[in-house]
């Protein structure tokens, strides 16, 4: 029997990909199909739209209806797309250069309006595609190759930004932890409003090596014993929790969703109109 | 709907123009002077069953009606100046995907900020080079609020039958003018829509070389699974780095609209079969342009007058039949004299040519043209 990936791949057409050897992002697209075939949704409806970066070369390698967009912009152009047909699911695929740098002014504005998009962020902490240039969330002090010295700049906390600016589903999750990033993308999918899935994924030829963290099975240990999950928190103490993240549903709420909102506002007209 | 004599705003007239041609999606920032098409965008949409969305920024207001296209419906933006040169990388992006869009740029003062209530004429070359790397779109003017009207439907229909953002460019001047327009029925306005493949989804390429140049697009969700991207592709729409590929695209790129040009082009002459002096004018100034034509040849002056309407690709074919009978010509522009070199670039015949500019946020009256050309005898 064939893997279950392999039906939702353009396997003959795109492969090998582009992704180096160790990459987290691979992980997340096995994550990611599981989770659409888990909700049983047709091929032919799934739009997925990305950005530029590693990240967003994942459309090409997909068989679904499939938009590979400018920079920092995937969010702009899947507004459009889910307002101009609100019954397909529109997925977004970025980074978090991608989402946060130039396209922070999208990311927040999507979280604002409600609009029922999936985001999957992969957060790589670094820019992989132009070759290890310091993010948006380079830690304090980390390396890349714009930062040799250390950055000097703080980083975001992007799940953090997201329910700041109104997303109604945030989680994070990391490449190691692959049977809860499952679970999760299909909350993210079902919640019908704007949902983010924060990915911490692992980046061993740049951000590995600037900052000296070792291959990618050392990156993914990393994850292993640094994530804690955000039911148990009240088991650890506040020293215990310093330099360590929470993975799970960090937030999670309902709110009106604004296609919906939307189609409200066209029948109001549409009833206005006939009283002219 | 039946005929209908209305008095109405040169920006409104985009608005009734866009929804008689089948637009149905409307992103937009608000700006300076086209805010107006925004505002009644918001309100005839939703009646006729389209959707508005106000974007946080121009970037945003592009990508969403490219998004918007893909998805299948008619889509259009408005902006000015400033949120023109942020919507460059988007228009960039459509002429590379091929995605029908149309742009309303309604001109004011520049550079910059500029003059944000007052008319220009000064965004003639950016509509064409605005967005980097060799690309070909389509730019219509229009001189009255009628033929805005006319015009946002003939941007429409181009848009959508070569596969190519098509940008009209009005300005402040016809934006906020009010003038008699006669809105006809629906039923007869000419209406063109974009092709959709016949053949079954695994025949499908979704930019495939044809005879010519133009490839049917398939909307998102129609069981037709593909790739878009602004990376130059193959003809199944995925990265390409193959030489051949490559230029295969670009020229398919150029050669949907160069092919076509005829197809593409309008303008209007009026008395260049005697004329030895011609005057050439688009946009808004052209009705200044034109009174004083009238005027000279009431005065047996052999004044001629040319308006591309069409501005890019320019229709030089046509207009180098008439340049040969003339003398001297004259280029009367809202700005420093920008059309005035594409005139010298497809004027060989040695002739002088002068340009009668004004970039001060007003209008050139039909005296300053009169005058201009007297002096010159």
């Amino acid at each position: 029997m064939q893997p279950l990936v392999l039906n939702y791949l353009r396997a003959k057409k795109q492969f090998p990909h582009v992704w180096c050897p160790g990459c987290g992002h691979g992980v997340v697209m096995g994550s990611l199909i599981r989770a659409i075939d888990k909700l049983n949704y047709s091929k032919d409806n799934v739009v997925m739209v990305s950005g530029i970066g590693c990240s967003s070369r994942m459309t090409a390698y997909v068989d679904f209806n499939t938009l590979h967009t400018l920079h920092g912009r995937p969010i702009a152009f899947a507004t459009g797309l889910k307002l101009a047909k609100p019954e397909l699911p529109v997925i977004v695929i970025t980074g978090d250069g991608d989402a946060t740098a130039i396209g922070g002014n999208h990311f927040i504005h999507a979280a604002r309006r409600n609009i029922d998009l999936t985001v999957i962020l992969m957060n790589n902490n670094i820019y992989g595609m132009t070759g290890g240039q310091f993010s948006p969330t380079t830690p304090y002090g980390g390396r890349g190759s714009t930062a040799k010295a250390g950055n000097a700049e703080h980083p975001f906390d992007i799940s953090k930004l997201a329910i700041a600016a109104g997303a109604t589903f945030v989680a994070r999750s990391t490449a190691y932890h692959v049977p809860a990033m499952d679970r999760l993308i299909q909350q993210a999918l079902e919640n019908k409003g704007f949902s983010l899935v924060e990915i911490f994924s692992q980046c061993p030829t740049y951000e590995g090596k600037w900052n000296k963290r070792g291959d990618a099975a050392q990156m993914l240990k990393f994850y292993k014993n640094n994530a804690i999950p955000i039911t148990s928190q009240a088991k650890y103490t506040p020293e215990e929790l310093q330099d360590k993240f929470f993975i799970g549903v960090l937030h999670q709420e309902s709110k009106p969703e604004f296609t919906a909102e939307y189609q409200k506002i066209i029948e109001k007209y549409q009833i206005k109109k006939e009283f002219k | 709907m039946a005929e209908e004599i209305r008095l109405i705003q040169g920006n409104e007239a985009c608005v009734e123009g866009a929804i008689a041609a089948g637009c149905r999606f409307f992103a937009g920032y608000p700006i300076t002077p086209s805010t107006e098409i925004a505002e009644a965008m918001s309100e005839k949409l939703p009646e006729v069953g389209g959707k508005f969305i106000q974007m946080e920024d121009e970037i945003g207001s592009i990508s969403a009606i490219i998004g918007a296209s893909v998805a299948g419906l008619k889509s259009m933006t408005a902006t000015s100046g400033p949120g023109f040169s942020l919507m460059q990388e988007g228009i960039g992006y459509a002429c590379m995907a091929e995605i029908p869009i149309v742009i309303i740029n309604v001109m004011r003062g520049g550079p910059s900020t500029g003059l944000p209530t007052k008319t220009s004429q000064g965004d003639i070359m950016q509509a064409k080079w605005g967005t980097h790397g060799d690309h070909y779109l389509i730019v219509l003017v229009p001189e009255s609020v009628k033929e805005t009207f006319y015009l946002s439907i003939k941007a429409f229909n181009l848009a959508e039958k070569y596969r190519v953002p098509v940008i009209l460019l009005t300005d402040e001047t016809i934006g906020h003018m009010r003038e008699k327009v006669t809105v006809p029925d629906y039923s007869d306005i000419y209406i063109e829509d974009r092709l959709t493949p016949i053949v079954p989804p695994q025949w499908y390429k979704p930019y495939e070389i044809t005879t010519d140049f133009i490839t049917p697009m398939a909307p998102f969700g129609a069981g037709y699974r593909y790739n878009i991207t602004g990376l130059t592709h193959d003809e199944m729409g995925f990265p390409t780095n193959i030489e051949y590929e490559i230029e295969r695209k670009l020229d398919k790129l150029k050669n949907k609209i160069m092919r076509s040009i005829s197809d593409i082009t309008d303008y209007e002459a009026l008395y260049t079969e005697d004329a030895n002096t011609l005057i050439i004018a688009y946009g808004s100034v052209s009705r200044s342009a034109k009174e004083a034509v009238e005027y000279l040849r009431a005065r047996r002056r052999k004044v001629g007058f040319f308006r591309p309407i069409t501005i890019w690709p320019f229709p030089e074919r046509e207009l180098i039949q008439i340049i040969r009978r003339v003398d001297q010509i004259f280029v009367v522009e809202l700005n420093q004299g920008q059309l005035i070199d594409e005139v010298k670039k497809v004027e060989c015949y040695h002739k002088k040519i002068y340009g009668i500019n004004r970039f001060d946020g007003e209008m050139i009256t039909p005296n300053q043209i009169i005058s201009k050309i007297r002096e010159t005898r």
